[in-house]
C-alpha cells in the first residue's frame, strides 16, 4: 500500500530525493528546543477550537433581553455578541470546555513564544545568519499579542469593554492621527456599533491568516538554515546531532503536540477563565473592579499604572500621559528587539555566520542585558495588579504604586548586576551547569580553572576532541572547535 | 548522513508494556467522552476526559519514540551554500534583462514606479470610509441639550428626595447609551463645596456633577469613598477630590474630571444648565488647554 502510495506521488511529483532528505533531517535534542514547539502546537489547538467557536458567535451589539438559562441575567438587556458567548458557555455542549481551552491556549501561546525568544535571545540563536527568522519571530509575537487582545474583547463583557475604552484612549493620545485613528478604527466616537463585527473579522481571518504565511516562513528558512546546537564534542558549525525526523523525533513531537492539547483541555475543562457571566454585559457607564487584561498586556497595564502623571503641552498642542506607556514604551520595546541582532553586531563586530550556540555564560554582558529588561518587564508585569495585591496585603494601593515606581528603576540594574556577577562566576568555575557552581566561586569570579570542573567535563562521555567554549565574554566571538573541524562557520560577506 | 564515531544505542532499550497500556487508556477515555457528551456532558469531566485521550496519545508516542525507535545521535552536514558570488551575479544579471537600454529602462521604471504609487494613494481613501469624521465629536456630549439628568434607567432625579452625601451616576435624558456623558451626581452640605472661579451657580443646593469619565485613559471613574469625598478610577489608581473641584490627587490622570453645571427646574427635578464647558476623558493633540 504505502510502495503504491509513494509510486503514484513519485511518478506524478519526483518528490522522492526531497521526501528521504526530509525524513532524514536532523534535529537537536535539548529540551529548550522544544519550547518554540510548545507554540506552534498551542496555536494548532486555537485553530481548532477557533473554528468551532465560530460557528456559535455573533458579532453582533444588536441588543436583545436575556432569556436563556444563566438566571441572573435574565431580562436584562444585553448584545448578541454576549448573548452567543453565554450561549456557547452554557448552553451548548462541550462549549464551555472549547472556549476556555481556547482562551487557555491564547495564554500559552504568547507565553510559550516569550520563552522561545528568550532562548533564541539568551543562547545568541538569533545571530547571522538568523537575523531574518529573528524578524519574523518578533512579528509572531506582536501579531499573537495584538490577537489574544482581540479575542479577548469579542465578548462584549463588561470587562474586555473597558480594556477596549483603554485602547481607545490610547490611540486618541498618538499625536496628530490620534483622533481620526480612533474613529476610524473604531468607527466613529467611542462605542461604536462596529467594532465588535471588526474585531471579528481581524481575529479569525486577517491576523491569523498573517499568522499561518509568517510561521510557515519562519520554519521555511529554520528548515532552510537548520537548527543551531550547543556546543558539545562531536558538533561543530558545519554538522548537527540529534534525531532524525523520521520516525524518532517526528513520534517525540506528534506526542509533545498531544501532550500540549491534553493540558490545554484539561485547564479549560477545570479552571475558570473570563466568566463573562460574571462581569455581566459591557455598559459605557459601569466599569468593573479589578480589572486586569490577559498576562501578555500586563506590562502595558502596569505602565499606565506606574507613568507619573504627566504629559506635555506647547503650542496649543498636548501629547496626552497615556501615550508615553501606552504607544511608546511598546513601540521602542519591539524596535529595540527587532534591531537587537543588528544592534549586536554593530558593538561586538562580530558578523560570522554562527550555528553553534553561546552558552549565556559566555556572554555575560549579553544575558545581563537581557536579565535586566526581562526584570523590568516583570515589574510592571506585577504593578499591574497592584489593587490586587494592595487588597492581599491591606495596604494602601497609592503606597504601593509609589513603592513600584522606585522598584521599577532599582530593580531592573540591580537583577542586570547580579547577572553578570553570576555569569562571570559561572564560567570562571567552569561547572557545567550553574546549580554545580561552588559558592566560593562568587566570591573569585576570575579564579578560572579553580580545579573543581576542567573545561572537558561539559562532555563527560567525550569522544574526540573536546575544546569546546572558550568564555571570553564580551569580546569577540570565541573560536569553538569541536571534535572533527576547527574550522569557523562560512563567512557572509554582506559588504560588496 | 554518517552515524558519530561512537557506535553507542545507548543501553539495551527496553519496550515496557507503557505504550499500549497509554494508547489502550485514551481509547478508553475517548469513549468515555462519547458517553457523556450522550447524557449532556459536563464541562469539568469533559476537560478531564479530553485530557487522558489526549495526553495517552501523546504519552504512548513519546514512549515509542524513547523506547523503540532509533535514539542515537545523528549527525548530518550542513550542506547549505550560503552567499555565492558567481550565481548571485547571475541572478542580477538575469533580472537586469528587463530591456534594451538603461535610460529608456530607467524612465520606464520611473513611470510605473509613478502608476503604483498612484494607485497605491488612492487606495488608501477608503480607508476615510472606515468611521466618521473626528469633527467637533470630541468636544461636545448629548448633555449640549441642558435636559434633565435622569438615572441609568431613565428616571429623573428630584432633588428633595436625594440625600446629601448619596451619590448616583446620571446620563442625559433621551440618551441612555452615550459613551462620554455619563456623569457622577453627589449631594453636598450646602456651602462643603466652595467652587472655583466662575462656577459659583453650577451646585444649586449642595448638588455637584462631575464627567464620570477618567481623563486618563477613559474608565468610568466608578468608586467613591464618601468619608474622604474621594473619586477612585479602578483602571490606574487615579484620585480625583471632590471638594477640590476633582482634581487628580493620586495616580497617573493629570487633568480635573469635567464639572457640569445644574440648575433645578421648576418641577424640582435636577438637570443640566447645558454642555461641559471643556472636553471630557482622555486627552487628544488638539484639546483645548482648560
Ligand atoms: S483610566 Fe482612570 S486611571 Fe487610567
Amino acid at each position: 500500500m504505502l510502495k503504491k502510495v509513494a509510486r503514484w506521488i513519485d511518478n506524478r511529483l519526483g518528490t522522492s530525493a526531497f521526501t528521504q532528505d526530509a525524513l532524514n533531517k536532523v534535529f537537536p535534542d535539548h529540551w529548550s528546543f522544544m519550547v518554540g514547539e510548545i507554540a506552534l502546537y498551542a496555536f494548532v489547538v486555537l485553530i481548532v477550537t477557533g473554528i468551532f467557536l465560530s460557528f456559535f458567535f455573533d458579532a453582533s451589539t444588536s441588543q436583545s433581553v436575556y432569556d436563556g438559562s444563566y438566571a441572573p441575567l435574565v431580562g436584562v438587556e444585553v448584545s448578541d455578541a454576549y448573548k452567543s458567548t453565554l450561549e456557547i458557555s452554557l448552553d451548548v455542549r462541550a462549549g464551555l470546555v472549547m472556549r476556555q481551552t481556547h482562551h487557555w491556549a491564547a495564554l500559552v501561546f504568547v507565553a510559550a513564544i516569550v520563552v522561545h525568544l528568550c532562548r533564541i535571545f539568551f543562547t545568541g540563536a538569533f545571530r547571522s545568519p538568523r537575523e531574518l527568522n529573528w524578524i519574523i519571530g518578533i512579528t509572531l509575537l506582536i501579531l499573537a499579542i495584538f490577537n489574544g487582545f482581540t479575542g479577548y474583547s469579542l465578548p462584549d463583557d463588561l470587562l474586555s469593554g473597558t480594556g477596549l475604552r483603554i485602547a481607545y484612549s490610547i490611540a486618541l493620545s498618538v499625536p496628530l492621527l490620534g483622533t481620526w485613528m480612533g474613529f476610524l478604527i473604531f468607527g466613529g466616537e467611542f462605542p461604536a456599533d462596529q467594532i465588535i463585527s471588526r474585531l471579528l473579522v481581524t481575529h479569525i481571518m486577517i491576523v491569523p491568516a498573517l499568522i499561518i504565511g509568517l510561521l510557515t516562513a519562519h520554519l521555511a528558512l529554520l528548515w532552510r538554515q537548520k537548527h543551531t546546537q550547543f556546543p558539545e564534542p562531536g558538533r561543530t558549525e558545519h554538522n548537527v546531532v540529534g534525531s532524525k525526523l523520521w520516525p524518532t523525533y517526528a513520534a517525540k513531537s506528534l506526542g509533545l503536540f498531544f501532550g500540549v492539547f491534553a493540558i490545554l483541555v484539561l485547564m479549560g475543562g477545570l479552571f475558570q477563565i473570563n466568566p463573562i457571566w460574571l462581569y455581566g454585559p459591557f455598559e459605557p457607564q459601569q466599569v468593573s473592579s479589578p480589572a486586569q487584561p490577559d498576562w501578555y498586556l500586563g506590562w502595558v497595564d502596569g505602565a499606565l499604572r506606574l507613568f507619573p502623571a504627566v504629559e506635555l503641552r506647547a503650542f496649543g498642542f498636548e501629547i496626552p500621559n497615556p501615550f508615553y506607556p501606552g504607544v511608546l514604551l511598546p513601540g521602542v520595546t519591539f524596535l529595540a528587539l527587532y534591531a537587537w541582532p543588528f544592534l549586536e553586531q554593530a558593538f561586538t563586530h562580530d558578523r560570522e555566520p554562527h550555528n553553534l550556540l553561546d552558552r549565556p555564560r559566555d556572554r555575560p554582558m549579553r544575558t545581563a542585558l537581557g536579565a535586566t529588561t526581562l526584570a523590568f518587564y516583570t515589574v510592571m508585569f506585577i504593578a499591574s495588579s497592584s489593587d490586587l495585591i494592595a487588597k492581599w496585603f491591606t495596604v494602601s494601593v497609592l503606597d504601593l504604586v509609589r513603592v513600584f515606581q522606585v522598584l521599577v528603576i532599582l530593580i531592573p540594574p540591580a537583577v542586570g548586576w547580579a547577572t553578570y556577577r553570576l555569569m562571570k562566576a559561572l564560567a570562571g568555575s567552569g561547572a557545567p551547569r550553574l546549580t554545580e557552581m561552588p559558592l566560593s566561586a562568587l566570591t573569585h569570579p576570575n579564579g578560572r580553572g579553580n580545579g573543581a570542573f576542567p573545561h572537558q567535563e561539559r562532555g563527560r562521555d567525550a569522544h574526540a576532541g573536546g575544546a569546546t567554549a572558550g568564555d571570553d565574554g564580551d569580546g569577540r566571538s570565541a573560536a569553538r572547535t569541536g571534535g572533527d573541524g576547527a574550522l569557523p562557520a562560512q563567512r557572509i560577506d554582506d559588504r560588496e | 548522513m554518517s552515524h558519530p564515531s561512537h557506535p553507542g544505542r545507548g543501553p539495551e532499550r527496553r519496550e515496557g508494556p507503557g505504550i499500549a497500556v497509554a494508547f489502550g487508556v485514551s481509547a478508553l477515555a475517548s469513549l468515555g467522552l462519547t458517553v457523556l457528551y450522550g447524557f449532556g456532558g459536563q464541562p469539568q469531566i469533559e476537560g478531564i476526559l479530553l485530557f487522558i485521550a489526549l495526553g495517552g496519545l501523546g504519552a504512548g508516542l513519546i514512549l515509542w519514540g524513547k523506547q523503540l525507535m532509533p535514539n542515537a545521535p545523528f549527525v548530518e552536514e550542513r550542506k547549505l551554500n550560503l552567499g555565492r558570488p558567481e550565481a548571485r551575479a547571475e541572478v542580477v544579471a538575469s533580472l537586469e534583462e528587463a530591456g534594451p537600454d538603461a535610460g529608456r529602462r530607467s524612465f520606464l521604471a520611473k513611470m510605473l514606479g509613478g502608476a503604483l504609487g498612484a494607485l497605491g494613494v488612492a487606495a488608501l481613501f477608503p480607508i476615510r470610509s472606515l468611521g466618521t469624521a473626528p469633527g467637533r465629536a470630541l468636544f461636545r456630549t448629548p448633555w449640549a441639550g441642558g435636559g434633565r439628568v435622569v438615572t441609568i434607567d431613565g428616571e429623573p432625579v428630584a432633588a428633595g428626595d436625594f440625600e446629601v452625601g448619596q451619590v448616583l451616576t446620571i446620563v442625559p435624558e433621551g440618551n441612555l447609551e452615550a459613551g462620554d456623558s455619563q456623569v457622577i451626581l453627589i449631594r453636598l452640605e450646602p456651602g462643603e463645596y466652595e467652587p472655583p472661579p466662575g462656577r459659583e451657580d453650577w451646585s444649586p443646593e449642595g448638588f455637584v456633577a462631575f464627567s464620570k469619565v477618567c481623563t486618563h485613559a477613559g474608565c468610568p471613574v466608578g468608586l467613591y469613598q464618601a468619608g474622604s469625598q474621594e473619586l477612585f478610577c479602578p483602571c490606574h489608581q487615579s484620585v480625583f477630590a471632590v471638594l477640590q473641584a476633582a482634581a487628580p490627587t493620586a495616580g497617573p490622570a493629570t487633568r480635573p474630571l469635567p464639572q457640569l453645571p445644574l440648575r433645578i427646574d421648576e418641577d424640582g427635578f435636577v438637570a443640566a444648565q447645558g454642555d461641559f464647558v471643556e472636553p471630557v476623558g482622555p486627552g487628544f493633540w488638539n484639546r483645548p488647554s482648560a
